[in-house]
Parts: C-alpha cells; sequence; structure tokens
C-alpha cells in the first residue's frame, strides 16, 4: 500500500537525526534506504512502523489494509528478535495468539509461511539450533504470517556472513515475487541496495536528510543475468560516490557529539 | 635449501581437562588423614571428633529419632519463610521490572533496606511476634525477600529491549508481552537468585535456631557445643552441609527443566 512521509524530523535530546524527510513510497514498490552510519536510517524505519514518535511531520497510509492482513506495518530486525524459549513453530505463531481468527486459520498460516521460508523441517528445533541465515529466515516467516501490507526490513542481512547474505537474499527475491506488500529496506550494503530495490533512496549524514532518490531501470527479477551486471555495477558506483564523503566525515565524527 | 625445523607447540596448558576420578581421591585423602590424625591422638576427640566417631553420631541419632525430629523442625521454619519471602519478592521485584513508578518508588527503599543482615532484625520481630516460630519464619522470609525482589528487577530490566519492541512491534497487548517475552526472558535471572536465597534462607535458620529455639539443626548444634559433645556438633554441621547440597542440587533440576530451550 503507498505510504507517505511528510516532513518528518527526529531528535534524540539535542541531537538531530532526521530532518524534514519528505518521501512517497508506491504500493509494492521497493524502496532501499541507505547512508552513512547514523545518519537516521534505522530511526525512519522505526518512526514508519510507529515505534518511533517522530519530533515532527507525520507518515500515513493510503487507502485500508485488507482483512487478512493482521498487522499491516511488519518489521524483520537485524538481530532476528527471536524468542530462545519457543520453537521455530511457536516463534513464528506468536504474532497470531492474541488475534481473534480460527485455530484451524492459525494453523495454516504458520505452516504456509514455514513451508515458504523451507522451514517445514526444522519447525520443533529451537533458535539456539539454527544457523543465522535459519534464525532470519524464522524472522521472515514470522513477518509474512500477518500477510503485512508494508514489510519494514531493517538491516535484515547485516548480521549474517557473506554467503548467507547471498543466499537469504536470493530467498528474499522469490518470496517477494508472491508478495503484495510494499518493502521499506534498510541498509549499509551497495550490492543489496542494487540488487533488491526499485529506488534506492540515499540520505546525508545527521541529521538525514533525503540526499538523492535513484531509480533503479533494471526489472528486479532480471538482475542475476549477466548483461544487466555492468548496470548494476554502475548503479553501485554511482551511490558509492554519493556517500563516500559524507561516509568518511561521519566516520570521524564524535559518536554522541 | 634451508634447513626446514618443525614448529614448536606452545599452546594448551591452561585448558581444563576433565578429571573424573580425582574428586573422589581428595575426599577420601581428607577424611583418611583426619581418622589418621584423631586415631594417632594428633587430634584431641574434645576438639574435633574422628570421621568415624561423626558417622556412629549421625547413624545413632539418625536411628533414635533425633535427627528427623530437629531436621523437621527447621524444614517447618525454612520452607515457610523461604515461600513467603520468595512470592512478596518476586511480586514487587517484577512490578519494579515493569512500572516505572513502583521502579521509581521501590528501587530506592529496597536497595537502602537490603545489606541490613537480617538477623539484626531477630529481636524487633520477636516483639512483633513472640519468642515463637512466626519471628523465625519472619526473619527468614525478610532476608529471602530482599535479594529476591533485586534479583527479579534486574532479570527484568537485562530481558533484551529489542524483544519487547518486537512483541510491540506485532500489536502484542501489554500482558502478552509481560506474559510471553518479559517474565520468560527474566526467567534465568530469577531463577540464579533462588540459589542466593536458599543459602541466605539457610544461614537465617540456623542463626535464628541459636538464639532461641528447642529443635532444630542450629539449636541442636548450639546444644552439643555447650555439652562439648563434638561427635554431635560435627554431625549437626555435616547434616547442614547435605541439607545445602540437597537445595542446590533441587534447584539445578529446576533450572535445567524450566531453562531446557538453552
Amino acid at each position: 500500500m503507498p505510504v507517505h512521509i511528510e516532513s518528518v524530523s527526529h531528535r534524540y535530546g539535542t541531537v538531530a537525526a532526521l530532518e524534514g524527510v519528505d518521501l512517497d513510497i508506491a504500493d509494492g514498490e521497493t524502496v532501499v534506504l541507505i547512508g552513512p552510519s547514523g545518519c537516521g536510517k534505522s530511526t525512519l524505519l522505526g518512526i514508519i512502523g510507529g515505534l518511533l514518535k517522530p519530533s515532527d511531520g507525520v507518515v500515513s497510509l493510503s487507502g485500508t489494509p485488507p482483512v487478512e492482513s493482521l498487522n499491516p506495518f511488519t518489521y524483520i530486525f537485524q538481530d532476528f528478535a527471536l524468542l530462545p524459549w519457543r520453537s521455530v513453530r511457536d516463534n513464528v505463531g506468536l504474532p497470531l495468539e492474541h488475534r481473534a481468527i480460527p485455530a484451524a486459520d492459525r494453523a495454516g498460516r504458520v505452516a504456509a509461511a514455514l513451508a515458504l521460508t523451507g522451514l517445514t523441517d526444522f519447525a520443533d528445533a529451537y533458535p539456539r539450533q539454527l544457523s543465522g541465515g535459519m534464525r532470519q529466515r524464522v524472522g521472515i516467516a514470522r513477518a509474512l504470517v500477518v500477510r503485512p501490507a508494508v514489510l519494514l526490513l531493517d538491516e535484515p542481512l547485516s548480521a549474517l556472513d557473506a554467503q548467507t547474505r547471498q543466499l537469504l537474499m536470493d530467498d528474499l527475491l522469490a518470496i517477494w515475487g508472491r508478495e503484495p506488500a510494499t518493502k521499506i529496506y534498510v541498509t549499509h550494503n551497495l550490492e543489496e541496495a542494487a540488487r533488491l530495490a526499485d529506488r534506492v533512496v540515499v540520505l546525508s549524514r545527521r541529521p538525514g536528510r533525503v540526499r538523492e532518490v535513484l531509480r533503479i531501470d533494471v526489472p528486479v527479477a532480471d538482475r542475476a543475468r549477466p548483461e544487466h551486471a555492468a548496470r548494476l555495477a554502475e548503479v553501485q558506483r554511482r551511490l558509492w560516490d554519493l556517500i563516500r564523503d559524507e561516509a568518511a566525515t561521519a566516520d570521524r565524527e564524535m559518536v554522541d557529539g | 635449501m634451508a634447513e626446514r625445523r618443525p614448529i614448536p607447540f606452545r599452546g594448551g596448558g591452561f585448558d581444563p581437562v576433565p578429571r573424573p576420578i580425582v574428586p573422589w581421591l581428595a575426599l577420601v585423602a581428607i577424611l583418611g588423614l583426619w581418622q589418621v590424625a584423631s586415631s594417632t591422638g594428633l587430634l584431641p576427640p574434645l576438639f574435633m571428633p574422628s570421621p568415624a566417631t561423626v558417622m556412629r553420631a549421625l547413624v545413632d541419632l539418625s536411628a533414635d529419632g533425633t535427627i528427623p525430629r530437629h531436621i523437621e523442625a527447621s524444614l517447618r521454619r525454612m520452607i515457610p519463610g523461604w515461600l513467603i519471602g520468595t512470592a512478596a519478592g518476586l511480586a514487587v521485584g517484577i512490578a519494579m521490572g515493569i512500572f516505572s513508578t513502583a521502579r521509581a518508588s521501590g528501587l530506592p527503599i529496597v536497595s537502602a533496606l537490603f545489606p541490613i543482615p537480617k538477623i539484626a532484625l531477630l529481636p524487633l520481630l520477636i516483639l512483633w511476634f513472640g519468642i515463637g516460630e512466626p519471628s523465625k519464619i519472619a526473619t527468614i522470609a525478610l532476608g529471602v525477600f530482599f535479594p529476591t525482589a533485586i534479583s527479579a528487577y534486574s532479570a527484568c530490566d537485562s530481558v533484551p529491549r529489542n524483544l519487547i519492541r518486537m512483541g510491540q512491534s506485532f500489536g502484542l497487548p501489554g500482558a502478552d508481552i509481560v506474559r510471553k517475552i518479559l517474565l520468560p526472558g527474566a526467567m534465568p535471572g530469577i531463577l540464579a537468585g533462588f540459589r542466593i536465597t536458599a543459602s541466605v534462607a539457610l544461614l537465617l535458620l540456623v542463626a535464628a535456631e541459636m538464639i532461641g529455639a528447642e529443635f532444630g539443626i542450629g539449636a541442636f548444634v548450639l546444644q552439643a557445643g555447650n555439652l562439648m559433645q563434638t561427635d554431635h556438633l560435627v554431625a549437626g554441621v555435616a547434616l547442614l552441609s547435605i541439607l545445602g547440597l540437597l537445595i542446590s542440587f533441587g534447584l539445578g533440576h529446576l533450572e535445567r527443566w524450566v531453562l531446557r530451550w538453552r
């Protein structure tokens, strides 16, 4: 569903994290937010999902979410945020337990989400028994089970090693083909941005502002093909050109200054 | 071509290696040395009875019902005292972990009263409740209450904020966040607190029984000392050690069962 971000600003005490961010996101679009560390991209994601109250500005959703969407704005977290005392199945079922839906529907949704993420055989395992990649698949299944209208992905692959990251990126793309949700994806990884985004929003360093919006004209489904490799490499180079100086400056700033 | 020399090994050494028989050997060695010292007269029986004498005292006193009677009297104080203190401590500690107002009002008070050695309050509690059982149970309950409240509070506090955010992001009601995220997440810390409060309860039990009781392991040890029956005295101390070990063993099992997801 279309999401509208209107002149959103946020301050932590006296530190301005975001300043006057305006952004319209179309239905079903994948928007990747990138920027130097500390630019407020995770803060913006927290505001969009209603976990943080912006100091100024409004985030709104056009239209009414479909009835089967139990939790219109749904997160996938960098550190997975799984409950270690619950099995995979019970972690995935957690968001449904307090909803008034028939038990059969509940079990069906959980089974479908487990199947989609390749977790069916691991349903009774506990998070500690799983690799990082499998843990994040649980996080993805838990998000899909509520049929989100807007998926908010907060550096979902950053805690994974490079190889697992590649595998999960492919999984995300396969899942996204069937998911109508609008996706807002925060990362600092340029390769992820070039692979996954319809549009990349580059934020400036603190306080974060929209510095540039870059549309990638290669269809997401075709990006693995070799004839597009040069184009995507160019996109990554362009993104790096936009970020490099600011990242270098941000790197030299005192963290709490 | 240069000469090839193998690289000398310099790791290892500090790695713990399992030594399954050594603990038993050490125990046997100590008991053996002790017995030898007693048999040769190096340890006068008035100061320190031999292990064999202590064993005999334990067997005799068990057979004639003395030990069971004292143990029963002790457990009738320790178990209610620990349960009352734990229930109240968990209620206050968890409330401080959930509600900012409870934390702001309760934490300074609990922290200020926590360091008081609770046995110092026994005379006051005797004035309130009389010399009988309630004052002893109250001392134990009070001693258990404060560490329980503090460990339950910090256990709630140490539940990762991100898990709570996750619950909020899925629209879980507050009660569900407490029941499904906060309390299970605080369980390891709460159970670790039980180990501390069990030893506090045992300590206060013995102290309270030495101050004024006819029965109970503490009273038994004190009487044995007054009568210079060192074999009974050491037998009583051995009982306390066994009681402590049993409690710790039981709590270990409880922990492994409750935290089986770890």
